[in-house]
């Protein structure tokens, strides 16, 4: 633990101390930090634990690929489970703790796993466990696999969420863009501020709470100056620039998800600031500069805490100012490491450098010689000792093709480079499959159609002037795209190295077995790759689902190459043969609360009221979600119960009168000279002839055959309807309609509007429903028996001037109006009528009511047309016209619909009067109380009227086949079995002389 | 996120819109026989590549559109209004 803070460099602001807390104990860091650089600068190294084995483990790189250093973040309800310390800013009051350990990640006892590991192998859990009892005894396997499972998913796994409300909120915002650029590193900065000189609309996302990638890991002023002129230009320009903000994923037309983090490195955030934002942005190009992350390779134990990706402690050291170890050896395949050694040794550092390969070039290795550092060729390393901290490594000697036993190496620090993998996730996001490059052993960007280009390191070009270069490249063809004048730049070749890299993956000296991990936040082994292709897994695909390799978070940033390259060996092809996974969007984890914005909770879903919503609750309503709607659900009076309050609403409304809001359904008006065609060929029923003054009833089909919907329309002149639909389908019918009329019947000469919102209704039900009516009308005649038969509508004034509709329609099977007004006369509707009503011992009822008196009369709803049902198993076969053709009239005749034994709508009765049964039920034939059944309870109520509870549903055959006969109401895990008899639908009633009379 | 060129509203999130199906489907007569129609709402193809299909601008200008999808890159080749005489008010308006 010999990390330290050296005395000056790095671009954090030692002016500013910022004290955090971690695993309860008080620390202090700078301004500009990591959680991940202020543990390093503090001495601290085991930061996590693992997933499975529980080993220790410390910090391995110094971004987004962390695959050891991963914590929880917060306390109580702002708990923020596996976030990576390498990229939690620091700020003052963080508190932060270990996590997957007990009673601490210095000490876990879990940790007792790993001395089982050679038991714990890929897959292992599932093997052993589900298997008990071996799936022949019965089975109850599955069910204590269940209870083993818990305890498994305890000792294996990650951090735990709270479970309380989330207390931040989240925002969801939109953009728009000419060239979105994605990464402010060498390539992206130039790329954007060429665009921006050009005059297009730049909008530069950097995920790091710095601007400059790979320039703030260079030490000296020369790359801070140039980060620092890039980003004023940009500023200058008037480009959009947003750090902590991820682009995590691609989609199509250049639409691309980010998450800014807005307040998540805040102490005290102002409670108005949205936590994050979740942002669409639509970009006409898109360049991808996202940069490459470093891959390690498998050797035994390198995963011990203090050893870390090459570049990582040039990042630690020149961006924060913290020197990773005293003793440092450098494994690598590559020419990356060099400056990695020669940062290091300035720093003060003792380095010994392993080279694979067994040539490299003479300037690179003479320039390590005089800063003191030893390089040894064709070496690497073996194996790594140290418990809690490397202590010491074992060598590895190239003998051509296969390795043998070197010296050991005493170190405090390790750093692998196993060669770069360009960051090609967001183009792949657009199922763009990136190609092997072979000279430098990684998958490139393939080219697209698409605007989209990708510059810098994530196309494969190390040196950061040639991802200067590649970013004024991308930024030439983006301006091209655009149809802008571009000047055209020559392109960098990819590479960039003096001697090529030699491809490593894994050091192993045959018979020697130690744990090589490829995947280290997964606990993913070398040998869990070779024992997944001994099973028969042949696919990187399948390995990614035997082996949790590259899964969740890690997306295949760290071990994703390297189990590639494992298995290709295994299959004895070569890698581009084997293939990639395809990585998905999210990039980066983006937390559920930015994906929910503000939509949960009550604004989870739009909330329509009705315009007297208020007038219905100050009269005692207790509401009811319909689909989005509130309507009421009954209105109680003082110490009813809403059984008691909806039975008296029945009665009432059968002896008296009873009020009902009924404005949700929905109302579109059909205009114009081809109306009565275009309606007589929506309807099944006859239309063609309906009177000027008269309403109808209309059941409208699919194309299928199948019912769509149910409703009246109301005729006001010859070329004027008003028609209702269902609360339910309301949106779906004016879909329908405009569809018809735009695209199959253009000839018709018909406008449809929908007037839902315009007209609030009430239906007045009841024996006295007239007497009310007339006494709130300027002209009470209007509605008498002559003027206003059955069916009958009409125009009117109300007695307080408003002018309304009124349709002598019954749901209710009595004596019936429907009075419509416009919605801002709602109020003063209710003002009239309800007094009158409740003189005469009338009552306001909801929609259990209402359900009660349909279920009675067994008229349908949306319950019973649930889409499956036709015309005939509704009862209402006798409506369809024989004699005209209309939508669905040709394939309702199908020999599938015509089937006499389909369900048909019934009237259900429980056969001990006392009972009461649920809807949902399915009905059985009492020998065989299982599967399908006969069919099924759509709604039930008790019926005043009859005494005892009623239901509707459908049987096979219709309540015809079943007379007489007994059925079983299955409902085994809400209500229980029981019997019941069916009836036909019309229990109350059947003939209709209430509502005609 | 598909974005639809909607003619009458211009460039929208295909989220404001509606899928409606193959838009190439010409529905026989109402009085066609069940096997016509049969053809018409049951035997679709499943297109790869170029097919035309029906949306509507749902929550914009609620017209009907008929639009050029490659269905396998989402590629948009055209979109034009679904009834011929919206279509052309639309381009002498122009």
């Amino acid at each position: 633990m010999t990390a330290v803070r050296v005395e000056q460099g790095g671009v954090v602001d030692r002016q500013s101390e910022v004290s955090f807390t971690w695993d309860n104990r008080h620390y202090s860091g700078f301004a500009g930090d990591t959680l991940a650089s202020a543990l390093l600068a503090n001495g601290e190294s085991i930061i996590g634990r693992s997933f499975k084995y529980h080993r220790p483990r410390g910090i391995m790189s110094a971004g987004v690929e962390e695959s050891g250093a991963i914590v929880t973040v917060g306390v109580s309800h702002r708990r923020d489970a596996n976030v990576k310390a390498t990229t939690q800013e620091l700020f003052p009051g963080l508190i932060a703790h270990g996590q997957n350990a007990w009673p601490n990640v210095r000490h876990d006892l879990g940790a007792v796993n790993n001395l089982m590991g050679r038991f714990f192998s890929a897959g292992f859990y599932y093997k052993t466990f589900m298997g008990i009892p071996p799936f022949e005894w019965g089975r109850k396997g599955t069910g204590i696999w269940m209870q083993y499972e818990k305890l498994i998913r305890r000792a294996a796994g990650m951090g735990r969420a709270s479970r309380d409300p989330d207390p931040d909120h989240y925002e969801h915002g939109h953009l728009f863009c000419d060239v979105l650029v994605v990464g402010s590193g060498p390539a992206g900065l130039a790329a954007a501020g060429k665009c921006a000189e050009q005059g297009l609309d730049v909008l530069l996302v950097e995920q790091d709470f710095e601007f400059g990638g790979d320039y703030l890991n260079h030490g000296g002023s020369d790359s801070i100056k140039k980060r620092n002129d890039a980003v004023d230009a940009l500023q200058k320009a008037g480009a959009r620039m947003m750090q902590r903000t991820t682009a995590f994923g691609l989609y199509d037309y250049g639409v691309a998800g980010l998450l800014q983090r807005v307040t998540d490195h805040l102490p005290n955030a102002d409670p108005h600031l949205p936590r994050q934002r979740f942002l669409t942005v639509r970009a006409r190009h898109t360049i991808l500069a996202t940069g490459a992350l470093e891959r390690h390779y498998a050797f035994g134990n390198n995963d011990v805490p203090g050893i870390m990706n090459a570049h990582a402690a040039v990042c630690y050291l020149n961006r924060f100012g913290v020197l990773g170890g005293e003793r440092v050896v450098i494994t690598t395949n590559n020419d990356s490491a060099y400056a990695t050694a020669s940062n290091l040794a300035q720093a003060g550092a003792q380095v010994k450098l392993l080279d694979s390969r067994r040539q490299v070039p003479d300037s690179v290795a003479g320039l390590l010689n005089t800063r003191g550092i030893e390089l040894e060729t064709g070496t690497t390393v073996l194996n790594a000792h140290g418990r809690k901290h490397i202590k010491s490594v074992e060598t590895a000697i190239s003998g051509g093709n296969h390795w043998r036993r070197g010296m050991d190496e005493e170190c405090d620090l390790l750093l692998v480079s196993g060669g770069w993998s360009p960051v090609v996730n967001l183009l792949s996001h657009r199922g763009v499959r990136p190609v092997w490059d072979s000279n430098n052993c990684c998958f490139v960007p393939a080219e697209t159609a698409e605007p989209v280009t990708t510059a810098g390191s994530s196309l494969g070009i190390w040196g950061n002037s040639d991802c200067e270069a590649s970013g004024l490249v991308a930024a030439d063809s983006a301006i091209a795209s655009l149809g802008g004048q571009s000047v055209s730049v020559s392109m960098p070749a990819t590479g960039g190295w003096e001697t090529p890299l030699e491809p490593l993956y894994e050091v192993e000296i045959k018979g020697v077995t130690k744990k090589s991990f490829i995947d280290p936040q997964h606990d993913v082994t070398a040998d869990d790759v070779r024992l997944a292709h001994q099973e028969g897994f042949v696919s990187v695909e399948h390995l990614k689902r035997y082996t949790p390799l590259g899964m969740a978070t890690d997306q295949g940033k760290m071990g994703n190459i390297i189990g590639l390259a494992l298995m290709a060996e295994a299959l004895g092809r070569e890698i581009p043969e084997v293939g990639t996974t395809t990585f998905r969007p999210p990039y980066t984890p983006v937390s559920i609360g930015a994906l929910a914005g503000r939509a949960f909770g009550a604004h989870f879903k739009p909330l329509r009221r009705t315009p007297m919503h208020d007038w219905n609750l100050q009269h005692g309503a207790t509401m009811v979600d319909a689909g989005l709607w509130q309507r009421p659900w009954y209105f109680a009076r003082e110490g009813e119960t809403i059984t008691e309050a909806y039975i008296r609403e029945t009665e009432t409304t059968r002896t008296s009168v009873g009020l009902c809001d009924v404005t949700s359904l929905g109302k579109i008006a059909i205009q114009g000279p081809d109306a009565t065609e275009f309606i007589n060929r929506v309807y099944s029923n006859a239309f063609a002839k309906l009177p000027v003054g008269k309403a109808r009833y209309g059941i409208m089909l699919r194309d299928d055959g199948i019912v769509m919907d149910d409703g009246t329309t109301w005729r006001f002149s010859e070329t004027d309807y008003f028609m209702t639909t269902t609360t339910a389908h309301a949106a779906k019918v004016m879909v329908w309609l405009e569809e018809l009329l735009q695209m199959r019947w253009p000839e018709l000469r018909v406008h449809v509007t929908t007037v839902s919102e315009q007209w609030a209704g009430v239906a007045v039900a009841g024996p006295k429903s007239r007497d009310v009516l007339a006494a709130c009308l300027a002209e009470p005649a209007t509605v008498s028996a002559e003027a206003l038969p059955f069916m009958g509508v009409v125009e009117s004034t109300l007695a307080n001037g408003a002018p309304c509709r009124i349709a002598r329609i019954s749901f209710s099977g009595e004596m019936a109006f429907e009075v419509y007004v416009g919605s801002d006369y709602a109020n003063s509707l209710m003002d009239l009528l309800y007094p009158r009503a409740m003189q005469i011992g009338g009552c306001l009822y909801g929609t259990e009511a209402l359900g009660a008196l349909r279920i009675e009369k067994g008229h349908v709803t949306g319950a019973e047309l649930d889409g499956r049902v036709s015309i005939d198993d509704a009862g209402l076969g006798k409506m369809a016209s024989e004699t005209k053709s209309y939508i669905g009239s040709a394939l309702r005749k199908r020999p599938e619909l015509q089937r006499t034994d389909r369900p048909r709508l019934v009237g259900i009765f429980p056969k001990d009067r006392s009972e009461t049964f649920k809807a949902g039920s399915i009905l059985c034939s009492p020998d065989e109380v299982e599967g399908l059944g006969e069919g099924w309870i759509t709604a039930v109520t008790h019926s005043p009227e009859l005494g005892h509870w009623i239901g509707l549903g459908f049987v096979s055959g219709g309540h015809e086949a079943w007379q007489g006969k007994v059925l079983v109401a299955a409902d085994p895990v809400r209500r229980g079995n029981m019997y019941v008899e069916v009836v036909s639908p019309h229990m109350v009633d059947p003939t209709g002389e209430r509502m005609h009379g | 996120m598909i974005r639809i060129n909607c003619p009458f509203c211009g460039e929208r999130d295909h989220s404001e819109f509606s899928y409606g199906g193959d838009g190439s489907i010409v529905y026989p007569s109402l009085d066609a026989p069940a096997e016509e129609w049969s053809a018409a709402v049951f035997q679709r193809e499943n297109i790869r590549g170029m097919q035309t299909e029906s949306w509507q601008h749902v929550n914009g200008c609620r017209q009907w559109l008929l639009v050029e999808r490659d269905t396998m890159t989402h590629e948009i080749q055209s979109v034009r209004a679904a009834h011929d005489g919206v279509g052309k008010v639309l381009e002498k308006g122009q």
